[in-house]
């Protein structure tokens, strides 16, 4: 019998098969699907052209939090993953690029030290080689467990951002389901042009805190990926079909034409 | 006018009393402690500093985009004979304030205001000071609605490039990504009892201690205090206060910083512009603790070559 997988949207069953042909969009009811980091580099790098850098970074235990490493350690090994993203080089449609993917699934997509170490790393990679950096975003906020570090990571992703738009070297955001706290407010909404999978649930606060404060139920499509189009806070809502083409039109087109 | 003699000696001794039960007071302040001190009603506030400090400060409302945020406060000040742009955050000092301030909680259009004095004091070459004082950034719709995401991110970006000298004091709260949005500087200092996390001590406790009453746990677990903050060398020193608190004299805290203001600015006024980003950069870009990577000073050197402003 065909191995089958239901939506966690609309809950009907589509075979594994289709989800993979489909890039994890439901068939059905086209939610998209979060994506592991390997799935989405296949998905937008050409063929054997991604080369990944910074893997070996590994998060120390900066405010010496009891468990904090045995979390690391047991992410590691459920994940395959050493950290929250995978940074590295890669063409797409033959353009040069530098990608960062980060992945909710490794401790939900935390910032820590590392994650912030990388993001920043792509982002001077890019400065220097000349190439357009993208980043597509999935993150919870700051890493909680790195204390004051985590929070510090917000500012050197965003000076990174700061120097890259120096050099003149676009800088491309993909923000993808759920990105929120800390990486919102940092180097996510800093984009040349930010770009949104249909349905991302994209806010600074959570959605249970803003009801906690206001004490009431948010309202249907608060803080979603169309919400966000409407106030004016990302470029185009872009589904995952169209978004490799989309990413590479994106790296011709902001190359400079005006002096040629 | 000069006090009397006897005045002035009795000064002397109280100032001495203090000193002397400043640091055993300090070392028994548990983190919890001086998250409550931080918090007290009656600590005094951005607001206060600047009146103690300033021979003179006037106002400057509004971010020309959408509102005044009474939660932010920005202006201009004559501190010892030089012009210096003050930016805080405000709680108020009573219910009625606390209320219109929204207890220190800024919306977009106050981190906005914020950028606007900071860029304002950029284009008059005039320093800048930042008081940092607040439970966080507001969790509201409306602040949802206008982008707080955005209005942070960009002061964290802007503030990184912005060219004249940058002050910072976390005189009370420093609330997460709410303070960081005035927070980035060339001088961190934090006062005796404040504290500065990256989610509120009750937060740590009931997402990661799934239990929201193990909040004094939490605080130190977090490392959230000044003498923390100090030996991570995220803050470069330390403002006392008096032993009771800065509540009980605030004019004792505010001498400190505006010394602290006056030495600083003599030293960060006289550097290049250029050299300023430079090195402010160069501290934020230090700060992580991780194994295995090379390093990235020559790699950071060589992205400052290729940049407009700082080559």
């Amino acid at each position: 019998m065909e191995a089958t997988r239901a939506c966690p949207a609309c809950h009907q069953q589509s075979p594994v098969a289709t989800w993979e042909h489909s890039l994890m969009v439901c068939p059905h009811c086209g939610h998209h699907d979060r994506l592991e980091a390997a799935l989405r580099i296949a998905q937008i790098a050409d063929p054997g052209s991604f080369r990944e850098f910074g893997a070996d970074l590994r998060s120390r235990n900066p405010i010496d939090l009891a468990g904090y490493d045995e979390k690391l350690m047991q992410h590691r090994k459920q994940s395959s993953m050493n950290e929250a993203v995978v940074t590295g080089n890669c063409t797409i449609e033959g353009e040069l690029a530098v990608v960062a993917v980060m992945s909710f699934d490794f401790m939900g997509g935390s910032m820590g030290s590392v994650v912030g170490e990388k993001i920043t790393q792509a982002m001077f990679e890019g400065a220097l080689e000349k190439k357009a950096v993208i980043i597509f975003t999935a993150s919870g906020g700051a890493r909680m467990q790195e204390g004051i570090f985590s929070l510090m990571q917000m500012a050197k992703s965003a000076s990174a951002a700061a120097l890259l738009e120096q050099t003149v070297v676009p800088l491309f955001i993909v923000l993808t389901h759920p990105t929120t706290g800390g990486v919102t407010a940092s180097f996510a909404m800093l984009g040349d042009v930010i770009l949104a999978e249909p349905g991302a649930l994209i806010g600074f606060a959570g959605p249970r805190v803003i009801e906690g404060t206001i004490g009431q139920q948010l309202p249907e499509g608060f803080q979603t990926a169309e919400f966000q189009l409407e106030k004016g806070f990302v470029d185009a809502i872009v589904s995952r079909d169209r978004l490799r083409s989309t990413l590479a039109f994106l790296i011709r087109t902001h190359k400079g034409t005006c002096h040629d | 006018m000069t006090k009397p003699v006897e005045l002035q000696l009795k000064d002397s001794v109280d100032l001495l009393e203090r000193m002397a039960t400043l640091e055993p007071v300090a070392n028994e302040r548990s983190s919890w402690d001086c998250v409550m001190l931080s918090r007290q009603q009656g600590r005094p506030g951005a607001a206060t500093y600047i009146s103690l400090i300033c021979d003179e400060f006037f106002e400057l409302h509004g971010d020309r985009t959408y509102g005044d945020d009474r939660a932010m406060i920005t202006g201009i000040g004559m501190i010892g004979g030089k012009a210096v742009t003050f930016i805080g955050n405000r709680k108020g000092t009573n219910l009625r304030e606390n209320i219109t301030c929204n207890y220190g909680m800024s919306n977009p259009e106050g981190y906005r205001k914020a950028l606007r004095a900071a860029r304002q004091a950029e284009k008059f070459s005039r320093p800048i000071v930042c008081f940092i004082d607040t439970p966080g950034a507001y969790p509201g719709l409306g602040a949802e609605e206008r982008g707080i995401g955005e209005a942070i991110a960009r002061n964290l970006k802007e503030f990184a490039m912005i060219k004249v000298p940058i002050l910072v004091f976390i005189i009370g709260e420093g609330g997460s990504g709410g303070a960081l949005g005035i927070g980035v500087g060339d001088k961190l200092y934090m006062l005796e009892n404040a504290v500065y996390s990256v989610i509120t001590p009750e937060g740590f406790a009931s997402i990661l201690l799934r239990d929201p009453s193990r909040a004094k746990e939490a605080a130190q677990a977090m490392k959230m205090t000044a003498k923390d903050l100090k030996r991570f060398n995220i803050i470069h020193d330390i403002i006392k206060e008096v032993p009771e608190g800065a509540h009980k004299d605030p004019s004792f805290t505010a001498n400190i910083i505006k010394k602290t203001i006056l030495r600083d600015l003599a030293i960060l006024c006289a550097k290049p512009p250029k050299n300023l980003v430079r090195y402010r950069i160069r501290k934020i870009r230090g700060i992580g603790d991780f194994e295995g990577t090379e390093s990235w000073w020559n790699t950071l050197l060589e992205v400052f070559g290729r940049t407009q402003d700082l080559r």
